[in-house]
C-alpha cells in the first residue's frame, strides 16, 4: 500500500516537474513582454540573466531542500489521534548538525557573492570604446531629455541608437543627469536599471545586437505623473542611425503656410519651456520641438504623435498628464488649431 | 522552585536606561557629524570655516571641568555632604551656562559680522545645526541639574538620592563627550 | 466539629460608570493595559492600511484605469506603507514586548511605568497625526494633504521646491513623535530585561522572547535615531532655509538615502525579530519540545542585530555607489542569511521528532516557516546587486518585502495573537474561526503575493498609478487584486473571532496550553500585580519543572 502511494507521488512529482520546466522555458520569451528582463539583447541585460539562472538555480535547490524538510516534519511528526499523551524525547540541541547547517550557507553564500561581484565589475568598470555613441540623458519630471556631444543633436523622449555588432562593437554610453528629482532608466530587455539623481551624475552602457524598438519607463518615483514617464529606445541599422542624426541636425524648417501658428508659439509662453532650433523659442524646461515629428509619440511616450492627439495635448496636457508641468495656455480652438499645424511641419 | 534570593543581584535600573538613551543620542549626534563631515568643503558659496571660526578655548574648557565638577558633586552627596554637594552642583550648573554665554556670544558674532546663518550656505547648515543640537542638550541638562539644585535649596535631598544623581551626571558627561567630538569635527578637522 | 451555615450579604455588584473606567485606562501605567492598547490600536490601523491597499488594488486592476487620480493614488501607496510600518507593525510588536516581558521575567512591571505610558501616547499621537493630514487643506476631496512622497520620502522631492505645502511635513512630524515614542519604549525594554529578572533567571535563563526583545530594544535605539536626525535636517531644510538635501546648492540626495536607510533597513529586522521571538516561543509547545538549541538562536540573533547595521545600502544598490562599493554590501547582506537560515534549521529542529497539534497559532508558525523561507530566497536574488539592477524598484521587490512582512511577520503576529489571546482576555477564542481565518488569508496570501512577482520580472515599476496595455501585465494584476478580497475576508473572521470570543468565549483558565514559561502561572487576565510573590527560576522552562520534578530541564541545559 505504501509502495504504491509511492510511486504515484513519483508520477505526480514527475508531472509538476514537466510543467515547472515548460513554464520555466517560456519565460525567456520575448512575445511574454517587450520588457521581460529574460529577454536580453544588450551585454548587460545579458551578464545579469545569466547571474539570474544561476541564483535562481541555487535558490531553488535549498528551497527544495528545506520545504521538503518541512512538509516531511508536518506529516510525520504530527501527533495522532491514538496519542498516549506523553512528551516526545526533549532534543536541546546538537553541536554537529549546527556546524553543517552554518558551513554549508557559508559555502553557498561565498559562491553566490564572488559570481555577483564578477558581474558587477564587468558592468560597471566598462570604459567606452573610441567608436561608443555618447548620450547625456537629462530626467525631468516628466520627461526625458536626451543631448549627444559629439553629434550636436538635442532631443527628447525617443532615443536612437545605432545596433552593435557582436564582432566590432558600438556601444552606446550614456551619461545620467537629472534637472529636479531623482529618476532611474530602465530598459530590461537593454540593460538593469540606473538612477538619475540630481548634483550625482551616473554612468551606464548598452550595446544591443538586434535592431527594433524597446520599451521600459522611470523606475523612481519622481512625482505625480512617475507612472507616465516612458521610455522609447529605437535601436537603429548603422544606415538608418546616420540618416536619423543628419535629419536631427537640420534647423527648424521654415514653412510660410503655418506662419500664424508659429507667430502664436513664439509669442505665448511656450518659448520659455521649449527650444524650436533657428527662431526665438529657446526654453530648456520642455522637450526640444524642433523635430517633434520625427517622434512616433509625443507626452514622453504616452500618446501618439498624431493630428489630433497632438491637439488634444497642447490645448490641455491634463486631460492627456493629470499634474504634469505643462499649463494648458488657454488658447482658442482656431489658435490650438494653428499652432498644431505649424509643430507638424516641424518634421 | 528554590534559588538563592538573597544573593541575586542585577544592574541597577537607572544607569542601565540612562546608558541606553545615551546609545540613542550618540546615533542622533553621529548623523549630524556625519553630515558636517560629509559637507566640508562643499559650500558653494559663503563665509567658510576658516575665515569666521575662532576655536572657543576658554568656554569649552568650562564645559570640560564642569564634569569634573559634577564628579565631585555626585561623590559628596554619597557621602552625605549636603553643603558640599550644594557647592559643587550648582558651580556645574555656572560652567554649563557660561558655555552657553560663550556659543550665544559666538553666534551672535557670525550672524551680525559675517551674516553666517543656517540658510546661508552648507557650513551654515551644518554648523547651527550640529552646534545647536548640543547646545539644546546642555539646556535641557542644565534644566535638570536646576530643578536638582532648587530641591537642595529647599533642604530635600540627601544621600539617598545620590544614586539618582549620578545617573543624571552620566547624561552631563555624555554631553561633554559630544563635546570633545563636535570641538574637534568643527574647529580643528574643519577649518 | 460543628459546621454553621454562614449567609452571606447579597453580592453588591457596583458597576462604574463608563467615564471612570475609560479614565483608567487612558492614565494607566501597567504595562498588561498599554500592551492591550498597542495592540488594538494596530489592528485598528491596521484594518485603515488594508483600505488603501485595497484602493491601489482596484486601481491597478487594468491598464488606465480611472478608479483614482494620480494625486489619490500617491497618497495611498504612501501613506499605506508609513501606516503598516510605524503604526501597525512597531506598535504590535511593542504591544507583546510590553505584554509579555514582565510576565516572562517574573516582574511586576516595565522598569518605568510611567515612561511606558508617555512612549504609548506618543505613538498613538503621531499616527493621529498623520491622519490628521487627510484633513488639511482641501478637506476629504482631493486627500487634502496627506503624505505623497512614498514612505522613504527620497530627496529632493521632499523639498520645498518639489513639494509645496505641508503633506511632507505631517509626515516627517508624525514619524518624528512617534520616534520617540519607540526610544522610549527601547530604553524600558533594555532596563527592564537587564534589571527586572527574578531571581536565578540569568541571561542565560531568559525566555527566548526576552531575548530577542533585548537585542530589538538595542537595534531601536541605534537605527530610529538615525532617522530622528535626518527628519530634524529635513526639517531644518523646510523650514529655516537649511541645505542639507538642497541639491541646488551642492546638498546630497543620495546622502538622506544613506540615512534613512540606515534606519529603514534594520528596521526591518526590529520587525522580524520579534515574529521570530513568537516563533520561538510557540513552537516548542505546539510541538511538545523544548526549543532546539538555544544558545545558537541567541548568537544567530545577536549576529543579525549587527549584521542588520552593516547591509543598509542594499536599498541603493542603482544609485551608482563604486563596484567596490556595490560588492561589499552584496557580500553582507548574503552574510545576514548565515544565521537567519540557522534559525530556520532550528524551528525545524524543533519540531522534529515532536507531536505537532495544528491548533490556530501553530497553524500560523507553519505558514511563518514556509513563507520565510520564499521571502529570504527573494532577498537572496535581491541581494545579488546586478540581479537587483533589474529588480530593484519594480513589483518583484514589492512581492518580496510583502513576503516577509505579510507573509512572514504579519502571520507571526496572528500567531501570537491567538496563543495569548486566552492569557489576555481569560477566554478561549474560537478554533474553527481560527482555522477559516487562517485558510482565506492563506489562499489570499499566495494570490496576491505570489503572483505578484510576475509582473516584476516583466518589467513593471513599483508606485505607478496606472501601466501601459500589452506589457503583459495585465492578467497578473487581476489575480494580485482578487487576492485581496479573500485576505480581506480572513480579516473579518479575525475580527469577528476576537470580538465574539472576547464576549462569549469560554473561560480558558491559566495555562490552556500546556505551556512552560512564566506568564502561564498567572491567572488569565493576570492580576494587576501580575505575581503575588515573586518566582524564583532554575531552569528556561520553570514550568516544565514544575510539572516534571522527576526529570526537570536544569539537569540537562
Amino acid at each position: 500500500m505504501r509502495y504504491s502511494r509511492g510511486r504515484w507521488v513519483f508520477a505526480f512529482l514527475i508531472i509538476v516537474f514537466c510543467h515547472a520546466a515548460s513554464a520555466l522555458a517560456q519565460t525567456t520569451n520575448p512575445a511574454l513582454s517587450p520588457t521581460n528582463i529574460f529577454a536580453p539583447v544588450s551585454t548587460p541585460a545579458d551578464s545579469i540573466f545569466g547571474l539570474s539562472r544561476f541564483v535562481l538555480a541555487v535558490t531553488a535547490a535549498i528551497f527544495t531542500v528545506v520545504f521538503a524538510g518541512l512538509l516531511y516534519a508536518v506529516v510525520k511528526f504530527r501527533r495522532r489521534s491514538n496519542d498516549d499523551g506523553r512528551e516526545p524525547p526533549q532534543v536541546y540541541g546538537s553541536n554537529q548538525v549546527e556546524l553543517a547547517w552554518t558551513v554549508i550557507p557559508i559555502l553557498i553564500v561565498v559562491a553566490l557573492f564572488l559570481a555577483a561581484a564578477r558581474v558587477i565589475a564587468t558592468v560597471q568598470n566598462a570604459t567606452p570604446p573610441q567608436n561608443a555613441v555618447e548620450v547625456t540623458v537629462i530626467g525631468h519630471q516628466y520627461w526625458w531629455e536626451y543631448r549627444y556631444p559629439k553629434l550636436h543633436i538635442v532631443t527628447a523622449n525617443e532615443l536612437h541608437v545605432p545596433v552593435s555588432d557582436p564582432e566590432h562593437p558600438t556601444p552606446t554610453f550614456l551619461k545620467l543627469l537629472s534637472a529636479d528629482t531623482d529618476h532611474s532608466f530602465w530598459v530590461p530587455r537593454l540593460a538593469g536599471k540606473t538612477d538619475l539623481i540630481p548634483g550625482h551624475p551616473n554612468s551606464m552602457w548598452i550595446d544591443p545586437r538586434e535592431p527594433g524598438l524597446y520599451l521600459g519607463q522611470c523606475a523612481q518615483y519622481c512625482g505625480t505623473q512617475h507612472a507616465k514617464m516612458l521610455l522609447r529606445v529605437y535601436v537603429d541599422s548603422p544606415e538608418q542611425f546616420d540618416r536619423w542624426v543628419q535629419d536631427q541636425r537640420q534647423p527648424a524648417h521654415l514653412d510660410a503656410a503655418v506662419s500664424k501658428g508659429r507667430h502664436i508659439l513664439e509669442t505665448t509662453a511656450c518659448i520659455n519651456c521649449h527650444t524650436v532650433a533657428g527662431t526665438v523659442a529657446n526654453g530648456r524646461f520642455g522637450p526640444d520641438l524642433t523635430h517633434l515629428m520625427s517622434r512616433d509619440t509625443i507626452a514622453s511616450g504616452v500618446i501618439r504623435n498624431t493630428t489630433e492627439d497632438l491637439r488634444v495635448w497642447i490645448r490641455n496636457p491634463d486631460v492627456v498628464k493629470p499634474g504634469c508641468l505643462m499649463p494648458s495656455m488657454g488658447l482658442s480652438d482656431q489658435d490650438v488649431d494653428a499652432v498644431t499645424a505649424y509643430l507638424e511641419t516641424l518634421q | 522552585m528554590t534559588a538563592s534570593e538573597s544573593t541575586w543581584t542585577v544592574p541597577a535600573r537607572g544607569p542601565v536606561a540612562m546608558f541606553g538613551l545615551i546609545a540613542a543620542e550618540a546615533a542622533i549626534f553621529t548623523i549630524f557629524v556625519v553630515a558636517y563631515v560629509f559637507y566640508i568643503g562643499k559650500s558653494q558659496a559663503g563665509p567658510q570655516p576658516k575665515d569666521v571660526l575662532d576655536a572657543p578655548i576658554f568656554f569649552t574648557l568650562c564645559l570640560l571641568s564642569s564634569s569634573l565638577t559634577i564628579h565631585r558633586a555626585v561623590e559628596a552627596l554619597r557621602k552625605g555632604r549636603i553643603r558640599s554637594f550644594g557647592f559643587w552642583w550648582g558651580s556645574t550648573i555656572l560652567l554649563g551656562a557660561v558655555f552657553l554665554l560663550g556659543t550665544a556670544s559666538e553666534w551672535h558674532r557670525l550672524i551680525y559680522k559675517y551674516g553666517l546663518t543656517i540658510d546661508t550656505n552648507l557650513f551654515g547648515t551644518t554648523y547651527y545645526s550640529l552646534v545647536g543640537l548640543h547646545g539644546f542638550h546642555v539646556v535641557v541638562g542644565l534644566l535638570c541639574l536646576s530643578i536638582v539644585m532648587a530641591f537642595t535649596l529647599l533642604g530635600k535631598v540627601g544621600s539617598q538620592h545620590a544614586s539618582r544623581a549620578h545617573v543624571l551626571s552620566l547624561y552631563w558627561h555624555f554631553v561633554d563627550v559630544v563635546w570633545v567630538v563636535v570641538f574637534t569635527v568643527v574647529y580643528v578637522i574643519g577649518r | 466539629m460543628v459546621t454553621e451555615t454562614i449567609a452571606l450579604p447579597a453580592q453588591q455588584i457596583v458597576s462604574r460608570p463608563i467615564v471612570d473606567k475609560l479614565h483608567d485606562w487612558v492614565t494607566t501605567v501597567d504595562h498588561k493595559r498599554l500592551g492591550i492598547m498597542y495592540i488594538v490600536y494596530a489592528l485598528i490601523f491596521l484594518v485603515i492600511g488594508g483600505i488603501e491597499a485595497a484602493i491601489m488594488r482596484i486601481q491597478l486592476i487594468r491598464p488606465h484605469n480611472d478608479f483614482v487620480s494620480p494625486q489619490v493614488f500617491n497618497r495611498m501607496f504612501t501613506m499605506h506603507g508609513t501606516t503598516m510600518i510605524f503604526f501597525v507593525a512597531m506598535p504590535l510588536v511593542f504591544g507583546f514586548t510590553n505584554y509579555l516581558v514582565p510576565l516572562m521575567i517574573g516582574a511586576r512591571d516595565m522598569a518605568f511605568p510611567r515612561l511606558n505610558a508617555f512612549s504609548f501616547w506618543m505613538t498613538a499621537f503621531g499616527g493621529l497625526l498623520l491622519y490628521f493630514s487627510l484633513l488639511g487643506a482641501n478637506g476629504l476631496y482631493g486627500a487634502g494633504n496627506a503624505p505623497d512622497v512614498g514612505w522613504f520620502a527620497y530627496a529632493p522631492l521632499t523639498s520645498l521646491a518639489f513639494s509645496p505645502g505641508h503633506s511632507t511635513d505631517y509626515w516627517t512630524l508624525s514619524l518624528l513623535v512617534s520616534g520617540f515614542g519607540s526610544i522610549g519604549t527601547a530604553i524600558n525594554i533594555i532596563a527592564t530585561i537587564i534589571s527586572m529578572r527574578c531571581p536565578g533567571m540569568t541571561l542565560g535563563k531568559m525566555p527566548l522572547l526576552a531575548w530577542l526583545n533585548l537585542v530589538m530594544s538595542g537595534m531601536v535605539l541605534l537605527a530610529v535615531s538615525p532617522l530622528t536626525a535626518a527628519q530634524m535636517m529635513l526639517l531644518v531644510d523646510r523650514f529655516l532655509g537649511g541645505h542639507f538635501f538642497d541639491t541646488q546648492a551642492g546638498g546630497s540626495a543620495v546622502i538622506w538615502m544613506h540615512f534613512f536607510w540606515i534606519f529603514g533597513h534594520p528596521e526591518v529586522y526590529i520587525l522580524v525579530i520579534p515574529a521570530f521571538a513568537f516563533m520561538s516561543e510557540i513552537v516548542p509547545v505546539f510541538s511538545r519540545k523544548v526549543m532546539f538549541g538555544y544558545p545558537v538562536m541567541v548568537g544567530a540573533t545577536v549576529a543579525i542585530g549587527f549584521l542588520s547595521m552593516a547591509v543598509w545600502a542594499h536599498h541603493m544598490f542603482t544609485v551608482g555607489m563604486s563596484a567596490n562599493a556595490n560588492s561589499f554590501f552584496v557580500l553582507a547582506t548574503m552574510a545576514i542569511s548565515v544565521p537567519t537560515g540557522i534559525k530556520i534549521f532550528n524551528w525545524l529542529g524543533t519540531m522534529w521528532g515532536g507531536k505537532i497539534q495544528f491548533k490556530a497559532p501553530m497553524l500560523f508558525c507553519i505558514g511563518f516557516l514556509f513563507q520565510f523561507l520564499i521571502g529570504g530566497l527573494t532577498g537572496i536574488m535581491l541581494a545579488t546587486a546586478p540581479f537587483d539592477w533589474q529588480l530593484s524598484g519594480s513589483y518583484f521587490l514589492v512581492a518580496h518585502f510583502h513576503y516577509v512582512i505579510v507573509g512572514a511577520i504579519l502571520f507571526a503576529i496572528f500567531a501570537a495573537i491567538y496563543y495569548w489571546f486566552p492569557k489576555m482576555s481569560g477566554k478561549m477564542y474560537s478554533e474553527a474561526l481560527g482555522k477559516w481565518h487562517f485558510w482565506l488569508f492563506l489562499i489570499g496570501f499566495h494570490l496576491t503575493f505570489d503572483f505578484m512577482h510576475i509582473p516584476g520580472l516583466l518589467g513593471m515599476p513599483r508606485r505607478i498609478y496606472t501601466y501601459e496595455p500589452g506589457r503583459g501585465w495585465e492578467i497578473w494584476n487581476v489575480i494580485v487584486t482578487i487576492g485581496v478580497v479573500l485576505q480581506a475576508l480572513g480579516i473579518v473572521v479575525f475580527v469577528c473571532n476576537l470580538l465574539l470570543s472576547y464576549l462569549r468565549g469560554k473561560p480558558a483558565g491559566n495555562d490552556p496550553w500546556d505551556a512552560w514559561t512564566l506568564e502561564w502561572s498567572t491567572s488569565s487576565p493576570p492580576p494587576a500585580y501580575n505575581f503575588a510573590t515573586i518566582p524564583a527560576v532554575k531552569s528556561r522552562r520553570p514550568l516544565w519543572d514544575l510539572k516534571h520534578p522527576d526529570d526537570p530541564d536544569w539537569k540537562y541545559e
